[in-house]
């Protein structure tokens, strides 16, 4: 996918002007942190699980490489195959090759972020093979063009006039008579067109929310059941996957998916938990005939041992996202790459670099709501930082803005010039706001006063003031 | 005990009189308040920018200035929360100063928890015959778990009547640079966060950061509305008479 998070402030006006989009918005904003603190408060050990899944995690991050052996040797035993990928080059020449080996024209996809990261819809589609996007968002926005908007509920960007206008447009069969007023027509009509659409398909791609080293198994959770039918009725299943998604054993994947489900949609569980191990069995009624697991790095594998090892913890259930002010106010195209939000501050910079992703770590006001949601307790704020770290030592930033936080730190370090400064800045803009108590515009402070109003100081500093009274 | 108070640069050169509460608040509470002169700022806009090396050498300036307190008092959620939170971590490969920013970090609070938890301060001599909303300032609800002793002093100020905030714990669009940097997002958010309070039917809004208060007593103010904006120090040190509100006429 194309990156153009470095036009983040121009993507945040347009998400900020948009009217679909803000009612939309509206209400994902107020439904999905409902959602998990009923959910959460229903669990009385829900702090104590947020515990044990970042143990789980850190455990797993710690010994990596022996549990990506095990689980690929599991994988083999159970008769699947192993493909690493390195890179997103990689990851797709690895799904060509499968396609081609069994002539495959059209592919299936449940949901996968994984897939979106390496480009795979459009890779396959230029070489021939149509890929058909079976969870109800990724469809509606495969229809549209977009990029997903969210990393579970991709098409959270649209309101449902959208929707019906997209399938009118894009369903030549569809009868201009029919009502497509509700989600519930809307959902059935969907459901028709694709229903034939998995019966037909050569090859089915999923992605996995987590990886069992104990048994080589892959787990999916929807609530559409779609994974379902993707991974079970072709000849081919392919799971499109990261190597930062397995576990030790079933039981640890068990206490993440209580985790996963409240904090994503505030369920306890989703409506479908799928765990694949393996191609069909001689005697079993029905699945694949061919299990490859594609395993993605990307840069992962180098975020180990440094300051954002923590994010490899993510289980991508959004609620971060879902907390977050500045995703509520700009939507989830604005950050311009695969993953928005909080989690997509931190990790966007990591897979496409700091010069690209700059604005999306410093687009945070750090006021810690994701961080205090997060299931496997991510101090996402802290790595932001880090990043605007990094940033600084590269001298990225404007050289405007590193030279007005020089000349205020030197003053800082300095108390008595300091006071002295702050006196008569107190006493000069107390005197010119003296009648009206606040400026409507200000010299050097446009940022601040374009959208509001600068209320003025009291016309004297505490120190000069405290100085006079001790006298 | 003796106390330094961290006056902060905003209360400094904006609000002096919250600086001048604060004191009455800790004296009321038994304190001996002094205020050392070698402070300056706690550092936050040069960490907040990555900037580590200047936070430093600030940070390094204010644990010379409050050496020997018992505890340091800080009118501020943000401010008290980088020194206490956020000084360890900065300090965390130098064994040199390490101790000492623990020490600092260990001795710092934010003013309404210092007088409640540290103090046992249950109520307040002070009149504000208004209805009032609370906005929890970020810092110190979510790094320092202030929420609900402003709340219980408020309760005892005369003729105040809370009426709570929904999304009360939402950030106003502040973020220090942040504000500056994204404007248009942070006006989304502030908007958004004045929408609430006139819908709360407050006639005041009160929070204990300085940065939220300018914030959205500017909002409030360019769209015409007449909500009082104070930061809690004022309300319960019974200063309300002595200053009009963060950015109204005099």
């Amino acid at each position: 996918m194309l990156a153009t998070s470095r036009n983040f402030e121009a993507n945040a006006r347009a998400g900020l002007a948009d009217d679909n989009l803000q009612r939309a918005l509206g209400l994902a904003r107020t439904g999905f942190p409902l959602r998990r603190r009923l959910a959460t408060e229903r669990l009385p050990e829900f702090e104590e699980l947020r515990e044990e899944g970042r143990a789980i995690k850190d455990h797993t991050l710690a010994h990596l490489d022996f549990y990506l052996e095990l689980y690929e040797s599991n994988v083999v035993a159970s008769g699947g195959k192993v493909h690493w990928a390195p890179t997103p080059q990689e990851a797709c020449a690895a799904v060509r090759q499968i396609c081609r080996s069994v002539g495959a024209k059209t592919v299936t996809k449940g949901k996968s972020m994984v897939a979106e990261e390496v480009g795979l819809n459009e890779f396959l589609e230029a070489n021939g093979i149509t890929p058909i996007e079976t969870d109800l968002g990724e469809y509606i926005i495969q229809l549209r063009h977009e990029p997903p908007s969210h990393i579970i509920a991709p098409a959270i960007h649209l309101v449902k006039e959208q929707v019906a206008e997209t399938f009118r447009a894009e369903h030549h069969a569809l009868d201009p008579a029919r009502s497509l007023s509700e989600p519930r027509q809307m959902c059935d009509e969907a459901r028709a067109m694709l229903r034939p659409r998995f019966l037909a398909a050569d090859v089915g791609i999923t992605g996995a929310n987590f990886l069992v080293a104990e048994t080589g198994s892959s787990i999916i959770v929807t609530n559409e059941g779609n994974g379902d039918l993707t991974q079970t009725l072709p000849r081919v299943h392919i799971v499109m996957t990261s190597i930062e998604k397995v576990v030790p054993t079933l039981e640890d994947a068990a206490t993440l998916l209580r985790l996963l489900a409240r904090s994503a949609t505030g369920q306890e569980f989703s409506s479908y938990t799928t765990i694949s191990t393996g191609p069909r069995r001689p005697g079993d009624l029905d699945g694949p005939e061919q299990y490859h697991v594609i395993l993605l790095d990307n840069g992962r594998s180098a975020l180990l041992g440094t300051e954002f090892r923590d994010m490899l913890r993510c289980i991508r259930c959004a609620a971060c996202l879902n907390h977050c002010p500045v995703y509520a106010a700009v939507g989830g195209h604005a950050y311009g790459w695969v993953y928005p939000g909080p989690m997509g501050a931190v990790l966007t910079p990591s897979l496409i670099g700091i010069e690209e992703a700059g604005h999306l770590p410093n687009a945070s006001t750090f006021c810690g709501r994701c961080e205090s949601v997060c299931p496997v307790k991510i101090p996402l704020p802290k790595m932001m930082r880090h990043w605007r770290d990094r940033e600084f030592a590269k001298r990225l930033n404007p050289p405007v803005y590193r030279s007005a936080l020089s000349l205020w730190a030197w003053t800082a370090r300095r108390p008595a010039l300091y006071h002295a400064v702050a006196e008569l800045a107190a006493r000069t803009l107390g005197w010119a706001g003296r009648y009206r108590g606040r400026f409507r515009s200000l010299p050097l402070a446009n940022g601040w006063t374009a959208v509001r109003d600068m209320p003025a100081p009291e016309g004297r500093s505490f120190h000069s003031l405290w100085a006079e009274r001790r006298k | 005990m003796r106390v330094a108070l961290f006056v902060t640069c905003l209360v400094d050169l904006f609000r002096p009189t919250v600086g001048f509460a604060a004191i009455r608040l800790l004296e009321q509470a038994g304190c001996t308040v002094e205020v050392p002169r070698a402070q300056t700022c706690c550092g936050q806009p040069a960490y907040n920018s990555g900037d580590r090396a200047d936070a430093k050498a600030i940070a390094l300036q204010l644990f010379d200035a409050f050496a020997g307190y018992d505890h340091i008092v800080v009118p501020s959620g943000s401010c008290a929360g980088m020194i206490r939170v956020h000084y360890p971590g900065l300090f965390a490969d130098d064994p040199v100063n390490l101790p000492r920013a623990e020490d600092i970090a260990s001795r710092t609070w934010e003013l309404t928890s210092f007088l409640v938890d540290v103090c046992g301060m249950e109520e307040v001599t002070a009149h504000y015959d208004r209805a009032v909303t609370y906005h929890d300032a970020c810092s110190g609800l979510r790094e320092l778990g202030v929420k609900l002793q402003p709340r219980q002093l408020l309760g005892s100020v005369v003729g105040l009547r809370l009426e709570e905030l929904s999304d009360a714990e939402v950030c106003c669009g502040f973020g220090g640079t942040f504000c500056i940097k994204y404007p248009e997002i942070s006006d989304k958010m502030v908007t958004d966060k004045a929408a609430d309070i006139a819908a709360a039917g407050a006639e005041a809004v009160l929070a204990g950061d300085l940065g939220c208060l300018l914030n959205i007593a500017g909002k409030l103010s360019r769209q015409g509305r007449r909500i009082e904006v104070r930061h809690v120090a004022e309300v319960l040190a019974g200063m309300t008479e002595e200053v009009p509100p963060i950015g109204a006429p005099r």
